[in-house]
């Protein structure tokens, strides 16, 4: 188990750079995509079965193909990929990049600032979420309910295309 | 190595978010953007599991539930903007979409 928890989180975090560095948006969504299946089977290792089947199915299923219809309804070709290449410089990058290592190698250091604990194996299984979820979480999956449809409401309204066609008496 | 220790993970949850937070920043690209940002969901999600496997609580999963809810309708809020802005300004450079004329 532990062996299959640090092969999934390398290929993780260097599927995740590749990501951000990739300069065609498609080839940048299916690393993320391998990134999201390493991520759910570090979940699986740590004992949480029903969380990688949703990252599984929700997070690389449902998403990432939304993201990948959107990309290919912009149809962003070779003249994207070349800008990006464009943009992407290294006194661009190297700045912002510095500062956020600095600030990933400060967290670092705090957390191995107390002993290290190792985690127990037990599995936290779907039955004792669902009951947890339905029992004393039941206000919070009500506000969820009113968030997901304040999302289909808002989706729908911006993304709808405006018609243009004016009542013929308005017509000049 | 006979077992996973909690730093691991939280290392692991910190460079996945590191690594989001670095990609937001240097991308100019509202897609690139919004999947950095994914990115960094998925890792405080990841903090959010690996505490409640910590103490073998439901309670960790139960948030990665509701920051997958969260993530799905910002992303399809989001993913209908891109498809109004591309629309409107024939662009996804985040550079020239600053003016809010009108």
């Amino acid at each position: 188990m532990p062996l299959l928890f640090y092969i999934s989180s390398v290929i993780a975090i260097l599927a995740t750079i590749m990501v951000i560095t990739r300069y065609s948006p498609v080839h940048a969504l299916l690393y993320l995509v391998v990134s999201f299946l390493a991520i759910a089977v570090i979940f699986l290792s740590l004992g949480a079965p029903f969380a990688a089947a949703l990252e599984v199915i929700i997070y690389a299923g449902a998403i990432m193909v939304l993201f990948l219809f959107v990309t290919m309804m912009l149809n962003l070709g070779k003249q994207t990929a070349l800008q990006e290449k464009e943009w992407l410089q290294p006194k661009v990058w190297i700045g912002p990049s510095l500062m956020a290592f600095a600030l990933l190698a400060e967290m670092i250091i705090l957390l191995l600032r107390p002993e290290s604990v190792a985690m127990p194996f037990a599995v936290v299984t779907p039955r004792q979420v669902s009951m947890s979820l339905y029992g004393e979480y039941i206000i919070a999956v009500e506000l969820v309910g009113f968030l997901m449809m304040t999302g289909i409401v808002g989706a729908a309204h911006i993304g709808k295309h405006k018609k243009k066609n004016l009542h013929r008496f308005l017509q000049t | 190595m006979s077992s996973i220790h909690a730093h691991t993970v939280l290392i692991v949850a910190a460079i996945l978010f590191v690594l989001g937070l670095a990609g937001a920043l240097i991308r100019r690209n509202v897609i690139f953007m919004l999947l950095s940002i994914e990115i960094m969901l998925n890792a405080a999600g990841l903090a959010f599991v690996v505490a409640g496997a910590r103490w073998q609580q439901p309670d960790g999963q139960i948030m990665y539930l509701f920051i997958l809810a969260m993530a799905a309708a910002e992303v399809s809020v989001a993913l209908a903007l891109v498809l109004q802005i591309h629309h409107q300004h024939k662009t996804l450079d985040i550079e020239q979409l600053k003016e809010l004329k009108d």
